[in-house]
């Protein structure tokens, strides 16, 4: 890679040459670093913890990402995208992945061109309003003023719920999750609706959680994944068996902690084999090295362990497995085979 | 006779009658209270007005600031602490003031650097602003964006080095051919300064920032009050050449860089910053190269220098329509041609009666880049309604931190504006 | 006598274009025109690969689709299922009526406060030289956050004015201060055009007959000048000019039906119903533009009267002109015609920096095509393209209509 000064001085202020044309895989492994999309700052997903660490359930993804094709957890810069700017950071280039609770929908997939690499999380939107309202169902809140995201999926769902059962409401359109809750507490609006993990979350930040419940009703489906360019299938490999390895270790019992055991232990089941690179050749296939997919788990151990760190029922988040539980235990997490 | 005449003068004063005291309510305070506070009904009015106000202003405010808590380690502690009072928790300031001036990824151990280059930056700007320093400071001026460069971003000093070299061999050509020909010493200063942008650039060696005395930081990782500051700076100094630029050029007699120079002025000033912000975050990536991708900041400086220099421009043509024709008509009966006229005798004469405004645009400016929030930039604003206040423990916490912003923001822009005046006052030679 | 010659012929040599200045001009333009072709062919060029490269394309086939999002402050009708272009023009609606709304507070705050700078009272010139100087040198994107914060959070929500045991009761009956907005009585129809009154053309009308009513008094006036002219006398026409302004519009009220909508603590569980809402994020974004840009108006208009000689003020006094007097007739007319140009260019501002609306969540043509329609669609390109076309029409129209204006008060030399 050639570069001038006048390139060079603006290097470090940014003007990196490099990018889609020779493929994610080999820029993001010349560059040394990932650039990862994530939110500006949803506490338990991907929020800057007090000393600027990014801490969260699709940092977590990000970091596996890196750990699988760099070798290295740390070597991820992330991006803070906006509603409004994620996909214009990941369709020029500016960041090889987007890991920002995105929502899958075809025009998302078909119409702006992007590749869902699969679903981290099952979610749906959900409503969260104060004991006091007395409201028992999301179908008495006609007339109600809710706070909503702009430039969301649950925008528009919010429209399509009040429309089809045929009650008013007033939104209240907010920029941030900061912000919605803000508003939320302060009474400018009587309900908060967003994904029910994000409820979850904003509830866990509150003085005193007891005070609010969230309403039973889940209006939409809300699958959120990773997302990268269409076109680029290497990459999207990548991400996606990197997902899959996540789920698939947990389904498998493989652990950060037992890691170790694992791939030395030759009586191991054979598929763990496979998934650890100590039979068969599935790094090669991808474009990586044998042991990519322990790697993966290593950086911030398998799917349930981050859900556990993250968002699992021992933190202030507090959410439930439910639909994110492996299959075999009545979730939707399914990973294809490792053959 | 004599006798008479003493006679008749019953008395007469040998000396001046000391003068008495003006009466009680003609001096001091009392006097002073009533010329300025009840010199009539309606003022009397307007003072008790003013003094309610200031009243009511102060009873909701001060006890607030006074019970103000200063260590907690989170906004519910805070309010443990307060038990019920009405107090602020100034305690956000003291435990997240570094994310506050520098962001939250900027490497801890690496605050003095912003803080020197700041500092030098009153040594850089203090001959431009006073013309009573030395003219020799300049030289520092010239070289301290270089300096700062390499302080703020860190890396291989040979960077700043050759970007340095190359404006200086810039010059020396622009020396030697523009005593001529402007236009000829004008364009190979470019030349030659690309030239050794390119062949410095292709000696530096690659991964040469990796291991340097100074460790590189991303210029993504900027944030907080210093990103404030850097772009206001930056696209000030930036806009100033540019805006002269733009103004010559809408003088021009040649109709299309006139007419081009006057559209690029009224598009930028026409539409909103937020607008052109939107340009750099969403769609200027779609008009670089595939192959390239220009990081954020850089954008964000492309577009606001764009935006200052048309709003400079207006205020330099504004001085220049404001010198008298016979400055013209001097200059080309000395002979001298469009560049020399223009260094020697319009330029210094426009640009003095434009400093004011400049000044104006400057201040404008640097308040706008609070703008760079609203695309995901953490700027001091940005900090606060990002990763603040999503923090589980101060989310809640607004006074405290919109208060210290405002202030930060006011003492530099006020600063600015009473120098602006101070200017003033120091370049009015007229006499009034 | 000497005869005129032609400058002798030169050859025609290269360094002519350079050096002489009857090329030198061609020269720069043409070496100005290929560069720019050249960067314009280079960055649409860039922009055609681009988009190639991400298999999209330049279209604005989606402003005919349904928004499929609300807007909750709208001047005209509007649901989730009108299209993305109605959505545009709601938010430019509500763009143009904080800027106007705006437009005018701000100078009532800024000639206020402007005027009292100069005032002789100590204390109140200073309270307003620390106005002037608070609200300038600080951004007007934190102080519209501040205000928002004072809205939502020190007034009461609406559930304390609902029910039939409300913690607080309606102003006079009539108004409601809430931290969703303000709500008071909204005028409407009942047996006027369209259906149940509905139509904006009542409004209209109204407008109609206050005009017809203005060009009546006057003439009316008119007419008293003339008289006065020729007998010295003028009549006394302040009852006709009130009764010509009063009876038409009470008439055609009268006609179309006029009545209230008061707002209904009880209809509704969670909000109030009925009346006008002024939301909360309008009041925000309002008072924060015009208190902001009212404090630089104020400097304008102190410049403004500072600009008049002195010798103005003493001529008038010496005409024995009262105090007041003397500033509307002789002192304001002259500062006006300092004061209008920096007004445009505030003016203008207030427009652009409407746009901040974003950050309080109003609905202005940012936050409709330019937030949530490029958002749900991703046609950054198109969206931002036609934002800044209104912009940029919004701002030539609003300068022109003011340097026409302008240029009917100059004052008119030989």
């Amino acid at each position: 890679m050639k570069k001038s000064v006048f390139l060079g001085a603006a290097t470090i202020a940014g003007l990196a040459a490099g990018a889609a044309v020779a493929g994610t895989v080999d820029d993001v492994k010349a560059r040394g670093t990932l650039n990862c999309g994530v939110t500006t700052g949803l506490v338990g997903f991907a929020a800057p913890d007090a000393n600027g660490e990014w801490k969260g359930f699709d940092v977590s993804l990000c970091r596996a990402v890196a750990a699988a094709v760099l070798g290295d957890a740390n070597a991820v810069e992330f991006v803070p995208t906006t509603g409004k700017t994620r996909f214009t950071a990941l369709a020029s280039g500016e960041i090889d992945m987007l890991a920002r609770n995105t929502t899958w929908t075809f025009s998302r997939d078909v119409d702006l061109k992007f590749e869902f690499t699969g679903i981290n999380y099952y979610d749906g939107q959900g409503f969260l309003a104060p004991k006091a309202l007395g409201v028992s169902s999301a179908k008495e809140l006609d007339g109600a003023t809710v706070c909503v995201q702009t430039g969301t999926t649950t925008e528009l769902n919010l429209a399509d719920f009040f429309r089809s059962n045929n009650i008013s409401y007033e939104p209240v359109p907010v920029e941030t999750n900061a912000e919605g809750q803000q508003q939320y507490l302060a009474g400018a609006c009587d309900v908060y609706t967003t994904d029910a993990s994000g409820l979850a979350a904003t509830r866990a930040t509150f003085e005193s959680p007891g005070d609010h419940v969230i309403l039973p009703e889940i209006i939409s489906k809300e699958p959120l994944g990773p997302l990268v360019r269409h076109g680029d299938h290497e990459w999207g490999d990548v991400v996606r068996w990197t997902l899959n390895a996540l789920i698939a270790a947990e389904e498998l019992g493989v652990t950060s902690a037992n890691l170790e055991d694992m791939s030395g232990n030759p009586e191991a089941n054979p598929e763990v084999k496979r998934l650890l690179g100590t039979e068969g050749t599935l790094g090669e296939m991808l474009g990586l090295d044998a042991d990519w997919a322990a790697r993966a788990i290593a950086a911030d151990g398998n799917y349930g362990e981050i859900f556990a760190k993250n968002i699992g029922e021992e933190t202030p988040i507090g959410l439930a497995r439910g639909l994110n539980g492996q299959w075999t235990d009545g979730g939707l997490l399914y990973a294809p085979p490792f053959r | 006779m004599s006798d008479q005449t003493t006679n008749s003068i019953a008395f007469v004063a040998d000396g001046t009658i000391p003068p008495s005291p003006p009466p009680a309510n003609e001096t001091g305070v009392v006097k002073w209270l009533r010329d300025n506070l009840f010199s009539n009904f309606t003022n009397g009015l307007l003072t008790f007005a003013s003094l309610v106000l200031i009243y009511l202003l102060l009873k909701n405010t001060l006890p607030w600031f006074l019970n103000g808590i200063w260590q907690a380690d989170s906004l519910a502690q805070c309010r443990e602490i307060l038990n019920g009072n009405v107090g602020a928790c100034f305690a956000v300031l003291t435990e997240r003031w570094h994310q506050l001036l520098y962001g939250f990824k900027y490497p801890g151990d690496a605050y003095w650097r912003p803080n020197l280059a700041l500092l030098l930056l009153l040594v850089a700007a203090a001959p431009v602003l006073f013309f009573d320093l030395p003219r020799k400071l300049l030289l520092f001026t010239v070289v301290y964006p270089f300096i700062a460069f390499w302080l703020i971003w860190g890396g291989t000093i040979l960077v700043p080095l050759v970007a340095f070299l190359g404006c200086v061999a810039a010059a020396v050509a622009f020396q030697k051919l523009g005593k001529n020909s402007f236009a000829a010493g004008f364009f190979t200063a470019i030349i030659v300064a690309l030239v050794v942008w390119n062949v410095g650039g292709a000696l530096i060696p690659e991964g040469a920032s990796d291991n340097a005395w100074l460790s590189a930081v991303p210029s993504r990782d900027l944030g907080g009050f210093m990103l404030n500051m850097m772009l206001g700076v930056t696209c000030v100094s930036l806009s100033v050449p540019l805006g002269i630029a733009l103004a010559l050029g809408r003088q021009s007699d040649m109709p299309l860089i006139k007419w081009v120079c006057v559209i690029f002025i009224e598009f930028i000033r026409g539409v909103p910053l937020i607008t052109l912000l939107f340009v750099a975050s969403v769609m200027l990536s779609y008009f670089f190269p595939p192959e390239s991708t220009v990081d954020l900041f850089l954008r964000v400086v492309i577009m606001i220098t764009m935006f200052s220099a048309a709003y400079i421009a207006e205020v330099i043509r504004g001085g220049l329509a404001a010198l008298p024709r016979g400055q013209y008509e001097a200059a080309d009966s000395l002979g001298l041609d469009y560049p020399q006229a223009m260094r020697l005798i319009i330029l210094p004469q426009a640009l003095k009666i434009s400093i004011p405004g400049i000044v104006n645009v400057a201040v404008g400016l640097f308040k706008d880049t609070t703008l760079v929030s609203v695309i995901s930039m953490f700027d001091l604003v940005g900090m606060i309604r990002g990763p603040i206040l999503a923090s589980t423990e101060w989310n809640g916490v607004y006074w405290e931190l919109l208060g210290f912003a405002a202030l930060l923001f006011f003492v530099v822009c006020y600063g600015i504006s009473q120098y602006s005046q101070w200017l003033e006052r120091r370049l009015a030679t007229d006499h009034r | 006598m000497s005869t005129m010659t032609d400058p002798p012929k030169a050859d025609f040599r290269l360094s002519m274009l350079i050096n002489d200045t009857r090329y030198r001009s061609l020269t720069f333009q043409v070496i100005a025109a290929v560069a720019i072709a050249l960067s314009i062919w280079y960055l649409g060029n860039n922009l055609i690969q681009n988009l190639r490269a991400a298999g999209l394309n330049i279209s604005y086939s989606f402003l005919g689709d349904p928004a499929g999002y609300d807007i909750n402050q709208r001047l005209i009708e509007y649901d989730s299922q009108s299209s993305h272009a109605r959505a545009a023009i709601v938010g430019i609606l509500n763009t143009l009526l904080v800027a106007v709304l705006a437009c005018i507070t701000a100078t009532f705050f800024g000639v206020f406060a402007g005027v009292l700078r100069l005032s002789n009272n100590w204390l109140v010139s200073k309270l307003m030289a620390i106005y002037v100087e608070i609200f300038r040198n600080i951004p007007v994107l934190i102080w519209i956050l501040i205000i928002f914060f004072i809205v939502t959070a020190a007034m009461p929500a609406p559930r304390a004015y609902l029910g039939e045991q409300a913690e607080r009761d309606l102003v006079l009956g009539l108004f409601a201060f809430t931290n969703r907005g303000i709500y008071v009585p909204s005028p409407f129809f009942t047996n006027g055009f369209g259906a149940e009154g509905g139509s904006a053309v009542n409004w209209l009308v109204v407008i109609a007959v206050l005009i017809l009513s203005h060009f009546a008094t006057r003439f009316v006036n008119k007419n008293a000048q003339i008289k006065q002219e020729q007998t010295g006398n003028r009549p006394n026409t302040l009852l006709l000019n009130g009764l010509i302004w009063l009876v038409p519009l009470v008439a055609v009220l009268f006609i179309l039906g006029l009545s209230w909508d008061f707002p209904d603590p009880l209809a509704n569980r969670f909000n109030l119903r009925g009346g006008l809402q002024i939301g909360a994020p309008l009041i925000a974004l309002w008072f924060a533009l015009s208190i902001y840009t009212g404090a630089f108006i104020a400097e304008n208009v102190r410049a403004g009267i500072q600009a008049i000689n002195k010798g103005q003020t003493e001529a008038a006094a010496a005409l024995g002109l009262r105090q007041g007097r003397i500033m509307n007739l002789v002192i304001l007319p002259q500062a006006l015609r300092v004061i209008i140009p920096p007004l445009i260019s505030q003016y203008l501002n207030i427009t652009k920096n409407s746009s901040l609306a974003i950050a309080v969540g109003y609905a202005d043509i940012t936050a409709t095509l330019g937030g949530i329609t490029l958002n749900q669609t991703g046609r950054a390109i198109e969206c931002v393209l036609l934002m800044m076309l209104f912009y940029l029409t919004a701002s030539l129209l609003i300068s022109t209509g003011m340097n026409i204006y302008n240029a009917s008060v100059k004052l008119k030399e030989r």
